[in-house]
């Protein structure tokens, strides 16, 4: 993948990732394509109504969420993710079966009480902001966060992640303006992982710049595209975008190219596709050349967690849905319950 | 006695110095300007952003989500409507996450006729803020109400809206009304936190010494005592309304004058007490009219109070026209005006049930 690098970032991205990061990261991709073809199956047993994820994108989210800052409050990353960001909520250390609960929309749904779409994530004490099926506010609020870190100094930053097709909204757009304000520039890493479609829309329609990253060039941005398929790479290069961000303050944005492995979302069938590059079996093949692991701990990895899920989704089938009175519960926030950071 | 302008400016002020108000900004609202309106000038949390409504109310959201309580602008609510879905949102992020987060920031715009402002300055806003749950919803008519009213917004923990009628920013209080601490004498007023003319660069505002005024959300004001009918109002209209019935009252018409203040929470209960005590109903605003807030008023006056009512309640209210025209005349006709206002509170007082 070709570089837009303005100025080199400041750490040279070739370090070696050591094999128990490999391995640790191999978990955490078959844990989350397990998880969403587990939701994949609720939605086609009934036990949901709508699924939308991120299968085919575990190469670039789980690094990425092995290298979030996780905690609450400015010294801490905010992460402004996106509804296929499933992997990265499991390598910051989700409970996969959190998820299945908002797949199913019951009332122990942690995420929002049954009230959202699963993979709509909402963590107040890792400063995961609540996730919205609107295409790209979440660049322009991640703007507000940016503020108050950048305020407030240390090295917390704010990570934005979103699609291709929504990098056409103006709000992606305002963000490149505002967070590379000369009055201000913000410590934003930009996240755009481009899987070249927009639901059924091909980029290649619709967009004619090269390169989504090129656009950073426009506001003196540090900007790169890399490929969001390798794993080692993406664990590399959010590596070095996030210590730029973090030491220097200012923003970065990285395209990730990724695939997309069951269309858009249950509404366009959520069938598996078999033209699409998928990250987990061209990193598996590496690791076997590696001797790191063998076909057969792999697929027993596998097993063991589809095992793990087909239990979980049996209890989550049981446990309560929402009462309908319960509407009327947090339209506000009373001010005895503020707490502290808010 | 400060006008309304000056009184937004000493609430943003005593909030920045007392309850942690971290940022004020939209177009134009930092020095040297500070603001359209001149609201926010002397405030040292004030700053220029991006000409860019999306990027501020976005912003504004982000730094309610990080804790810090924010009030942004925009410039004109005419060039809020590209918002609307990031206000949605902004109302949504405590209920869709079922009390995980809450957002406190102020949005303040200016809205309304009565500036001869031509088309995109002169839209209400008031029926599409209603629209929107999960916001706080203020609109002065006094000074001494912009100054507690946006202070309430200001500490609140959740998004809030403060629309400020625009043909009574200038409009001074009456007296009585003044807000404690500030100098009687307007021009002494003026001479400590007006910005002078010209290069501004070494000026700084002398802040008189004002108290906190929380206005609480959701009572409202009776402004004049009435047997006769009730009116309800608020914004630039109500001044309007409380005339009206001044003069009526001269014709024997005794007319009891609401001013609502926040339109959510909204103080139904004063509204109750009062319809239920003269069985009549007026429900006055600039805004289209329809789907307009006091439709919504007259529905549940209707609901609840039905055998109270000695006659049909009724809505004035702007006319359902794309804009409104420049030309005086237009104006005019487009938004309630006192004659209109005060021969709409004679009909509903003498109609015959």
């Amino acid at each position: 993948m070709s570089t837009t690098s303005l100025r080199p970032v400041s750490r040279t991205p070739d370090v070696e990732l050591s094999p128990e990061l490999l391995l640790r990261i191999h978990d955490l991709m078959v844990k989350s394509r397990v998880l969403e073809e587990r939701l994949i199956a609720m939605y086609k047993q009934g036990d949901g109504f709508f699924w939308i994820g991120g299968p085919g994108e575990e190469a670039f989210n789980v690094p990425l969420g092995l290298l979030v800052n996780k905690g609450r409050g400015l010294q801490y990353d905010y992460c402004h993710f996106h509804y296929r960001n499933s992997a990265t909520l499991l390598a910051m250390g989700a409970d996969p079966v959190n998820t299945m609960r908002q797949m199913k929309n019951t009332a122990t749904d942690p995420y929002s009480g049954g009230r959202n779409f699963v993979n709509h994530y909402s963590i107040f004490e890792w400063n995961v902001v609540p996730v919205t099926s609107t295409i790209e506010p979440q660049y322009v609020i991640g703007v507000g966060t940016a503020l108050a870190q950048k305020r407030a100094g240390g090295r917390g930053i704010t990570v934005v992640t979103g699609g291709d097709a929504g990098t056409a909204e103006g709000d992606f757009a305002s963000c490149l303006i505002w967070c590379s304000r000369p009055a201000n520039p913000l410590p934003m890493l930009l996240v755009v992982t481009n899987n070249k479609w927009g639901i059924s829309t091909p980029w290649s329609g619709q967009h004619g710049e090269k390169r989504i990253s090129d656009r950073g060039k426009s506001f003196g941005i540090e900007s790169k595209t890399i490929d969001g398929n390798d794993p080692e790479v993406s664990y590399r290069e959010i590596s070095a975008a996030m210590e730029y961000v973090r030491s220097e303050r200012r923003p970065f944005l990285l395209e990730a190219m990724v695939s997309r492995l069951y269309g858009h979302s249950s509404a366009s069938g959520a069938n598996a596709v078999a033209d699409e590059a998928d990250c987990l079996k061209g990193f598996e093949k590496k690791l076997e050349e590696r001797k790191l692991l063998t076909r057969q701990q792999m697929d027993d990895l596998r097993h063991k967690y589809a095992q793990e899920l087909q239990e979980a989704h049996r209890k989550v089938r049981q446990e309560p849905q929402p009462k309908g009175d319960s509407i009327y519960q947090n339209v506000f926030l009373d001010r005895d319950k503020v707490r502290e950071g808010r | 006695m400060s006008t309304m302008v000056q009184a937004i400016r000493m609430a943003l002020h005593v909030a920045e110095e007392r309850h942690d108000l971290t940022d004020v900004f939209g177009e134009d609202v930092g020095p040297p300007l500070g603001g359209a309106f001149t609201a926010t000038q002397g405030i040292k949390v004030a700053w220029n952003s991006p000409l860019d409504e999306r990027g501020i109310v976005g912003a504004s959201i982000g730094l309610g989500l990080a804790g810090c309580r924010n009030v942004a602008e925009i410039q004109f609510c005419d060039y809020a409507f590209n918002t609307i879905d990031l206000m949605k949102l902004a109302g949504l992020q405590t209920w869709s996450t079922n009390g995980d987060w809450n957002c406190p920031m102020t949005i303040i715009t200016p809205v309304g006729a009565g500036i001869r402002g031509s088309i995109y300055h002169s839209h209400s806003f008031d029926a599409t803020a209603t629209h929107i749950p999960g916001f706080k919803i203020a609109i002065p008519s006094t000074p001494r109400d912009a100054y507690g009213l946006l202070l309430s917004c200001i500490v609140d923990p959740n998004p809030c809206m403060f629309l400020v009628p625009k043909a009574l920013m200038r409009v001074r209080s009456q007296p009585g009304e003044e807000i404690p601490g500030e100098p009687g004498d307007e021009r002494a007023l003026s001479k400590m936190i007006d910005a002078p003319l010209g290069d501004r660069a070494k000026w700084q505002p002398q802040w008189p010494d004002t108290p906190d005024i929380f206005i609480p959300f959701g009572e409202a004001r009776t402004v004049r005592r009435g047997r006769d009918v009730t009116v309800v109002s608020y914004g630039r209209t109500l001044p309007s309304c409380k005339k009206a019935a001044d003069e009526l009252g001269q014709e024997g018409i005794e007319a009891e004058v609401i001013d609502l203040r926040s339109l959510h929470p909204y103080d139904w209960p004063r509204i109750r007490e009062s319809v239920k005590h003269t069985g009549r109903a007026l429900f006055v605003n600039e805004d289209t009219e329809v789907t307009n807030f006091g439709e919504h008023l007259i529905r549940r006056t209707v609901e609840e109070l039905f055998y109270d009512l000695l006659a049909p309640p009724r809505l004035l209210a702007g006319a359902f026209v794309p804009g409104v025209g420049l030309s005086d005349s237009l104006e005019m006709a487009s938004v309630p005006q006192l004659p209109r206002i005060r021969d709409a509170i004679r009909q509903v007082a003498q109609q015959q049930a």
